[in-house]
Parts: C-alpha cells; sequence; structure tokens
C-alpha cells in the first residue's frame, strides 16, 4: 500500500494534503499499490469525502486525539503503516507534518526524505528529488529501508481527482501524550499563508520602511489574493516580522508568482523563492541579480509601480 | 539544570556550490565553515536558560575535525564543554544514522533539557532533532519561536499555516530552535580565550556502544546517488518604461502569461 496522510484541522483539509493524495495515487498506479490515506483529530471524519475524490482505496479515520501531539500523531501513522504493509508514506510538508514525521520514520526504522520536488520510480523503486543548500544544488536521493518516507514540497505536485474503492475504516489512537498543544492561536482570518501562497508580493531594503509593507505592499497582496513575503534586509531592518522572510534562513517557497520590490536578490534570497513558477521584478538597479531570474524585470521606481499597479489591477478587475 | 545542545557546521549561506568529481558531494576547499543559522538560537537559548536556572551547557556535534571550531564557538558563546562524535565511521551519515548516534549521546548523559536548531542548512532535512525524541522516547517541541520553563512544565509556540501553536511537554526534552527565539550573542574576546581552555571531549561509535555497521552511511536509511546544479533560470523580458506603463505590462503578465488575473 501506499499510504497518505492528509493534514486537517478541524475539518480543513489543506491544499497541500490535495497534493499528497494525488502523488500517492500516481505512486500507486505506477507500483501496482492501493492507495490508502491517514486521517487525525479533530474534525477528520468531516473530510472524508473530499478525500475520496483523490482516489482514495482506503480511507483511515480517526477523531483521536483530539489536539495535536507529534507522539500520538506518529503512534497513529505508523500503526497503520504496519498494520497495512504500507510501502511508501507520503505526508505533505506542512508545519504539523514536518513536525512529526520523522518520529514515524524512527518508529518503522524507514529513511526520510523531507521537501522532494520530484518522484520517479525504477525497477519497482522509490526514488526522488530534493533540492538542498536551499536550492543551490538537487540532490536524488534512494532508499536503503524497506519502506520509504518522503515530505512533499507544497504547491510543487499537480492535483489529480481519480476514482478509488473509497473504503472507509474507523480507528482509535490510544495512549498518553507526551507532549500536545494546548492553545492554538489563529491570526485575522483572510490573511494568506506564505507557504501555501498562489503569489507572493516580497519586499526588500528598497522598500525602506515598516510603513510601505502595512500599507501599499498589504494593499497589493490583498487585491491579488497573495501572502506578503520579505527580504532578510527588511527582516533585519525591524520593518516587518521574521515570519515574512523568504531565503535560506527563512521560508523556502514555491508559488506561481513571486513579485519582488526592491529586492536585490542575495544568493540567500534566491534560493529561498528560486522554485517560483514566474518571477516578476522591481527594482531601481539594473545591474540587481534579482533580474537575471525574473521572467519579467522592470527596471524602476517602486514607489512609483506600486500605486500605478494597484490602480491597474483594480481596473482589471473591476 | 544538566543542558545539552546539539550543532552542525555547514558551509556559509553566502557559498556558491559547486559539485565534486564524485557527482556527489560537493566540492569543500575554499568554503568557509559557520555554525548552522538555526543552531545558534539553540546555543543562546542553552546559555540563557543555564544563566537563568543554574546549572551547565554541553554542546556536541558530529562532523570530521574541522568541526572543532564550531564547537569552539559555541563554548565562546557560554557553553561549558563540547563533545565531538569524530570517527571516519560517522561518514555519509543521514538523517537516521545521525540521530542514532545522538541519542546515544543523550542516554549516556542524561540531559534534562536538550537544545536542536530547527535544520541544518545545507540537507536541510529538519528531522534530526524529532528522530532523536522518538529514539530516545521523551517528548519535543518543534521550530519553537518562545520558550517558558515553569518546573518540569516546559511550553514553546510555534508557527503553523495562519497561526501559532504552543506545545506543552515535561522535562526531559527536546526543543528545535527556529528564527525569533532569540537574539544570539556574538562571542567576545574573553569568551573566546575561555572557550580555549574549556574541555573537548572526543567520542567514537565504540564509546556510544554502537557498531560501525549502524552509525554512518552503514547505518543509514537513505543515500544520495547524486548531486546537480538546479538548471539555471532564463531571465525574461525587461524593461525600463515609465511606471504606469511598467504597471500595465505586470498586469497583462499577470492575466496571459501567469494567469492568476
Amino acid at each position: 500500500m501506499i499510504l497518505v496522510f492528509a493534514d486537517q484541522r478541524d475539518g480543513n483539509l489543506k491544499k497541500a494534503s490535495k497534493e499528497a493524495i494525488s502523488e500517492g495515487k500516481r505512486l500507486g498506479s505506477a507500483l501496482s499499490l492501493p492507495l490508502g490515506v491517514v486521517v487525525l483529530g479533530k474534525g477528520a471524519g468531516s473530510v472524508v469525502d473530499e478525500i475520496k475524490k483523490y482516489g482514495a482505496d482506503k480511507v483511515f479515520v480517526s477523531e483521536t486525539p483530539d489536539a495535536y501531539s507529534p507522539d500520538l500523531y506518529a503512534e497513529g501513522v505508523a500503526k497503520v503503516a504496519k498494520e497495512n504493509g504500507a510501502k511508501i508514506v507520503v505526508f505533505p510538508g506542512t508545519s504539523m507534518c514536518v513536525d512529526f514525521a520523522p518520529r514515524v520514520s524512527a518508529k518503522l526504522e524507514a529513511g526520510l526524505v523531507t521537501d522532494i520536488t520530484a518522484t520517479e520510480v525504477k525497477d519497482g523503486k522509490l526514488i526522488v528529488r530534493k533540492p538542498v543548500y536551499s536550492g543551490k544544488a538537487i540532490a536524488t536521493v534512494e532508499f536503503k529501508s524497506d519502506i520509504a518516507m518522503v515530505t512533499l514540497r507544497p504547491n510543487v505536485f499537480e492535483l489529480a481527482e481519480s476514482e478509488g474503492a473509497g473504503e472507509v475504516v474507523e480507528f482509535s489512537v490510544e495512549g498518553e501524550a507526551k507532549a500536545k498543544a494546548v492553545k492554538v492561536e489563529m491570526k485575522e482570518a483572510g490573511k494568506v499563508e506564505l507557504t501555501e501562497a498562489t503569489i507572493i508580493v516580497s519586499g526588500g531594503r528598497g522598500v525602506k520602511g515598516p510603513e510601505y509593507f502595512q500599507n501599499e505592499l498589504q494593499q497589493l497582496a490583498d487585491l491579488l489574493g497573495a501572502a506578503v513575503g520579505a527580504s532578510r534586509a527588511a527582516v533585519d531592518a525591524g520593518w516587518i516580522d521574521h515570519s515574512h522572510q523568504v531565503g535560506q534562513t527563512g521560508k523556502v517557497v514555491s508559488p506561481k508568482v513571486y513579485m519582488a520590490f526592491g529586492i536585490s536578490g542575495a544568493i540567500q534570497h534566491l534560493a529561498g523563492m528560486g522554485t517560483s513558477q514566474y518571477i516578476i521584478a522591481v527594482n531601481k538597479d539594473p545591474d540587481a541579480p534579482i533580474f537575471n531570474v525574473a521572467s519579467l524585470g522592470v527596471v524602476a521606481d517602486l514607489f512609483k509601480v506600486v500605486p500605478a499597479l494597484i490602480e491597474e489591477i483594480k481596473k482589471a478587475k473591476a | 539544570m544538566n543542558i545539552m545542545v546539539f550543532i552542525k557546521q555547514v558551509p556559509d549561506t553566502e557559498t556558491k556550490i559547486k559539485i565534486a568529481d564524485d557527482g556527489k558531494s560537493i566540492v569543500e576547499d575554499g568554503i568557509n565553515w559557520i555554525v548552522s543559522p538555526y543552531d545558534e538560537f539553540a546555543i543562546e537559548e542553552a546559555v540563557k536558560t543555564k544563566e537563568n536556572l543554574g546549572g551547565e551547557v554541553t554542546v556536541v556535534s558530529m562532523g570530521p575535525s574541522r568541526a572543532e571550531s564550531a564547537l569552539r564557538t559555541a563554548l565562546a558563546m557560554g557553553c561549558d564543554k563540547a563533545i565531538l562524535l569524530e570517527d571516519a565511521a560517522f561518514e555519509g551519515a543521514d538523517a537516521y544514522s545521525t540521530a542514532k548516534a545522538l541519542a546515544k549521546v543523550i542516554e549516556k548523559h542524561n540531559p534534562d533539557l536538550i537544545f536542536f536548531g530547527k535544520q541544518g542548512v545545507g540537507n536541510d532535512n529538519t528531522q534530526v532533532g524529532q528522530l532523536v525524541a522518538e529514539m530516545v522516547g521523551i517528548g519535543h517541541i518543534g521550530t519553537c519561536i518562545k520558550l517558558e520553563i515553569d518546573g518540569d512544565t516546559i511550553r514553546g509556540e510555534r508557527e503553523i499555516e495562519g497561526g501559532r501553536e504552543t506545545i506543552e511537554t515535561k522535562l526531559p526534552a527536546i526543543v528545535t530552535a527556529q528564527r525569533g527565539l532569540n537574539e544570539p550573542r556574538y562571542p567576545n574576546l574573553r569568551g573566546i580565550m575561555k572557550a580555549k581552555k574549556k574541555p573537548l571531549e572526543k567520542l567514537t561509535p565504540a564509546d556510544l556502544g554502537l557498531n560501525a555497521d549502524e552509525v554512518g552511511l552503514a547505518g543509514a536509511k537513505t543515500v544520495y546517488v547524486s548531486l546537480e546544479l538546479p538548471p539555471a533560470r532564463q531571465a525574461g523580458k525587461k524593461i525600463e518604461v515609465e511606471p504606469e506603463v511598467a504597471a500595465k505590462e505586470i498586469v497583462e503578465f499577470l492575466k496571459n502569461e501567469a494567469k492568476v488575473l
């Protein structure tokens, strides 16, 4: 069996989970193995129908534990994997899975390759590719263990709906949590998360201060349904919280469109956004390295381009 | 409190990567080696915790002899003693076989609180801390940005998509440090001088009760078969026009090329 873990919170199935199930189905077809999907925690039952759309042959559902616990979640996934002879275990690269998938790997004594961007089946075996040195190089990795485990980089693997037997198996995860979530605070609704965003509007040193992030760039992002990103220079200057930092020591992102305003394009920054499908850069320095990777490079003063762009987008959407 | 912090020496983030002749490793000549940036947060938090609650901090690394300089940096930041897992058998380790060796260090020293950086920049595995927690059988708080210790209970905040969650666990526990947890201090001259005299112990697999086939490449569950440079991105259209025209061009691009409008 190919086993996929579907990350959901309170009945919200993440897009990255659907990507993982779609990829699980593709691997299942290539290896002639059925696809199992395991979903845990409060709200698990309510995402079963959505999971079935992506071709699950079996959906293993447990409403327990009621709060996220890295060790109990690992226990649940490892149990299903063992009982069903999983050959490959696939996780979406969400904050939850990045946190507990290694514990499953220890329980199953299985190799885990994180943040993969491509798979290949060769002689019945899984081979994966993973950016290393934050994308400055790409490693091809093989497994020496009987079970292969991966986490997928979000926004890279395509969604594909398909048919499956869709049998539902309920189970429960027992035991006392060594560690568990005791509080969850969500930011204001409507804000788009960097790692999940289709479009990112990002600012660098050229933005010159915190106000521009809060006002113009946020306004542009809201219009586009985009997330706001930043270069390390902007974060270090204290203009925006570090959770927005894109780059080698920030978040690695793969949006469809990455818009870089006043970002010169240091190697560490390019490493963090280099797998974006399209890059649009606005910078007044014609020699800025960002232009070497930009699909559309605009040599201009961002303080003049951004307001004009906001007006144009309003017009386009009207 | 008996505190332990695990660190990794990595190439400076400014390093331009060149692939070695074997096709699966990088050219190490001319690389400036540094303490992995996330490990600096781990060291800082370990030292801060000692300053607040008393105790001792042991810094541990696995790597070739050059990793001694990373350990000395940590000692200069205020750690008290160092352990280096150095042996040819450790070479070629993946996250799993690294964790296997590090877990033995914990079992040998029984620390109350253990810190890791959330990932070593380079292989970017983001898994050794959690693997060790599972192997040792204790709780962990991953990618922690705020930590509170209250007796034997520890609570850490971590970022999740769209918000934050607080994880609670009991000591002994592992915390993996994320940017935001603290501001790492720079080692000062006095710290650097003192660090030279602090003890540094070297351990082999046998010292940890492990066979050579359980560590390094032999004990690994994954193996790099090749390493390549990514395909070079082609620069597209570059324009130098009036802002209004530029805005129109960008909107056209979003509509027709990227198809997101």
